[in-house]
């Protein structure tokens, strides 16, 4: 499908080459000149407009940058002082910047791209006009074409803005993350004191080797993937059929104030969750409220004993309390839903309620759920927020998780990669790395889903 | 009374105890928020006594956060981030799901397949490239650069309202269509005044988020002036390790705040936000 359409738009190109007029090829090299000649000055102008200033930020900018990007290397002189014999004074150099060299070649290969596109579409446009001639059809004007952005090119006006915004500010800076990961950029090679390199695959072969022993980098790893599951496993599913079960009582028949017990849970859900995380981190805190009211000294989000168990459950318990409520909400949704046939033919049948709960209402609610379960346990996986401000991926457990890696306890991938990137010592490589494996592991959970979403056309539920 | 109806009776009972237990439970720590929140400390400062023997309660807490704190000045930084990412985030949120929705063209799938596999990286894997890309643009320490942020990767969320508008019908699309209205007259006339309840759950949504973020914000901005709530009330309690017993009556006095706020808020369209939840959820 993709390949097709590559083609498509390649050959397009090739026609308007080869079966042009002079006018649509002299275009090819000065952007807008047919436009010109043709006299649709405006939109001939702005192709010329836009080549001669790419021209000069490729001349002036980025030519440079990306230059450097393909020389092999990120920089190799230093920023100093170097002494002048002929002057007889220091002269300041400044040396190269490995992290600007990336990031501003990866932003110039960007422009590039964009560029790209606009000369495609100023070789086709003359090639339209070209057709139009031979056709013995008027030329497009300037307001026709305006026009024709509001109708049968209004994907293109709805579009530019929200994507221009996403290559700026998520594909361009992912692109450059990723990146990283084949470098060896940490807190030993910061520029512009000191300069980083490509190195290879040699990150990743550190991640997975088992070579660092049980607090290397690959048992570390391990520890915490299986943490993260744990995790997003329990998460999920403590939340879902809780909230199921209370939207369940809500739902029975002749329980009155639907609507008040409904919202009575909701309002946990309109309290922004950073302010009741860090609420129950300081109920939770040694010297905090709870251990007062129980007259005790339990480190509830700190005791390290049994691989930091109370932490941990402690943090699926209130993921319990911030989370229930969104469930309760879908689950109430979607039990009104369903088809009261159901219902009352079961009970013709003489199904009690348990029977009527697990051939009825569970099989229906799974079905139907399926989609978000998944989408809820990646979520799960990525969940910052709850481990973060509760534990901040502590307590540090120096046993298990060797020093170098800056894992702790409760670390999900996520929170361990924000601490790579904002510790002191910050390990951006690594963090990078990490960064590429939750990639990989959210996208074949989600294959999962959408091969499921696509063979739901041919289920139907039973 | 027969023996069927007792029984009934009972299980009834039994489901509003349970109800209510469990109502208690989820409302305790928010009691908890509210009590504190209107507690005088003692001048010693510990607060882990449930009820001191010299128990005051007052507003000080509210004043001391309005007079001796930043708070009205993240207030406002965000109200203006919010009000104005808000109207962004909705517009682009429409603009790509109408767009990917009904609109047919030459890239739809290719775009579709580069909006999945970009949404599955953790967003602030990139965070230090973004910092970077916006102090290049000289936006590092200005709220333009959050409102920049947060609406730039809206596009990556467009997937609940196009469920929304694969389900509007068709049919007077068409027929306006063939009788020569033009595509944006369609998507304003006839396909928005019908997604009444999809816009305001995007606006909603897109309008608490930077209420909640101080993750971005903590990376983009350093100037105190500048924080928004989040931030400032994250850094009330966590910047230093003995923060917690000075700080904690006055970060509750804010939370509440900041609660109230968006409590009211989403209360007042609680309506619309279950109605794209259940929407959004069921077809994934």
């Amino acid at each position: 499908m993709k390949k097709r359409m590559r083609k498509r738009i390649v050959t397009d190109l090739y026609y308007a080459l080869k079966d042009g007029s002079g006018k649509t090829r002299l275009s090819a090299l000065i952007m807008g000149y047919g436009q010109l000649a043709r006299k649709q000055i405006a939109k001939g102008s702005l192709y010329l407009l836009t080549e001669l200033a790419f021209i000069a930020y490729m001349l002036f900018f980025g030519g440079r940058y990306i230059g450097h990007l393909f020389s092999g290397n990120l920089g190799t002189q230093l920023a100093g002082e170097r002494w002048n014999e002929e002057l007889q004074v220091f002269e300041k150099i400044t040396g190269d910047n490995s992290f600007l060299i990336l990031l501003y070649g990866v932003v110039s290969l960007a422009v590039v791209a964009g560029f790209l596109v606009i000369w495609a579409m100023n070789l086709k446009g003359n090639y339209e006009n070209d057709l139009r001639i031979r056709e013995g059809r008027a030329l497009s004007t300037f307001a026709e074409d305006m026009r024709s952005l509001l109708d049968e090119r209004f994907h293109i006006t709805l579009l530019t803005l929200p994507l221009l915004g996403l290559v700026v500010f998520t594909v361009m800076p992912l692109i450059f993350m990723a990146l990283i990961a084949f470098t060896n950029y940490d807190y030993a090679h910061m520029p512009p004191g000191k300069l980083f390199d490509w190195v290879g695959v040699k990150n990743f072969v550190e991640m997975f080797s088992f070579s660092g022993g049980g607090t290397g980098f690959a048992f570390v790893f391990l520890r915490v993937l299986v943490w993260t599951f744990i995790w997003a496993f329990f998460a999920t599913f403590s939340n879902y059929f809780l909230g199921l079960f209370v939207a369940l009582l809500i739902h029975r028949k002749g329980i009155r104030l639907k609507g008040f017990w409904r919202t009575l849970f909701v309002i946990v859900i309109a309290v922004p969750q950073f302010v009741t995380l860090l609420l129950m981190q300081k109920i939770l805190d040694g010297d905090g409220i709870l251990n007062a009211l129980l007259g005790t000294r339990i480190l509830w989000l700190t005791d390290q004993r049994w691989l930091s168990l109370l932490p941990r459950v402690m943090i699926i318990l209130v993921n319990i309390w911030i989370g229930m409520p969104y469930t309760l909400l879908m689950c109430s949704g979607i039990l009104m839903n369903i088809p009261t046939e159901y219902y009352e033919a079961a009970t013709i049948d003489g199904a009690g309620p348990v029977r009527i709960f697990f051939k009825i209402t569970l099989p229906y609610m799974m079905q139907v759920t399926a989609p978000y379960l998944i989408t809820q346990f990646v979520g799960n996986i990525n969940n910052f927020n709850v481990i973060w401000l509760l534990t901040g991926g502590g307590p540090v457990d120096n046993v298990h998780y060797g020093g170098g890696t800056q894992a702790q306890a409760t670390d999900l991938l996520v929170t361990w990669l924000y601490r790579l990137t904002t510790d002191q010592n910050p390990r951006y490589n690594v963090a990078s790395v990490i960064g590429i494996v939750i990639f990989v592991i959210s996208a074949a959970l989600s294959l999962v889903t959408y091969h499921r979403a696509a063979a739901k056309g041919e289920e139907t539920f039973q | 009374m027969s023996k069927v109806k007792k029984k009934i009776k009972l299980s009834n009972l039994l489901t509003y105890l349970l109800l209510a237990t469990l109502g208690v439970l989820w409302l305790l720590p928010i009691g908890y928020l509210i009590y504190t929140a209107f507690r005088v400390t003692p001048s010693t400062g510990i607060i882990n006594t449930l009820v001191p023997a010299n128990l005051q309660l007052g507003v000080d807490n509210f004043v001391k956060l309005f007079k001796e704190t930043a708070f009205p000045r993240w207030l406002l930084n965000t109200l203006l981030v919010s009000v104005s990412s808000c109207v962004l985030t909705t517009l682009f949120i429409l603009m790509v799901s109408y767009a990917l929705s009904r609109l047919r063209f030459r890239m739809r799938k290719p775009l579709i397949n580069v909006l999945l596999v970009a949404g599955m990286f953790p967003g602030f894997m990139s965070m230090i490239a973004v910092y970077f890309i916006l102090k290049a643009m000289g936006l590092t320490n200005s709220l333009v650069a959050l409102v920049l942020v947060y609406s730039g990767s809206a596009a990556l969320s467009y997937y609940i309202c196009k469920g929304f508008f694969d389900t509007v019908p068709r049919a007077m699309e068409e027929a306006a269509i063939i009788d020569g209205a033009n595509r944006f007259t369609v998507f304003q006339r006839f396909v928005l005044p019908l997604s009444k309840p999809i816009v305001v759950y995007t606006a909603l949504t897109s309008f608490i988020a930077p209420w909640c973020d101080f993750i971005f914000v903590n990376t983009i901005i350093s100037d105190r002036e500048k924080y928004t709530v989040a931030l400032g009330l994250y850094k009330m309690i966590n910047a230093e390790k003995n923060s917690f017993n000075d700080n904690f009556t006055v970060f509750c006095a804010g939370a509440l705040v900041v609660a109230a706020i968006i409590v009211t808020l989403f209360m007042s369209m609680q309506r619309y936000y279950v109605e794209g939840v259940t929407n959004g959820s069921v077809k994934g």
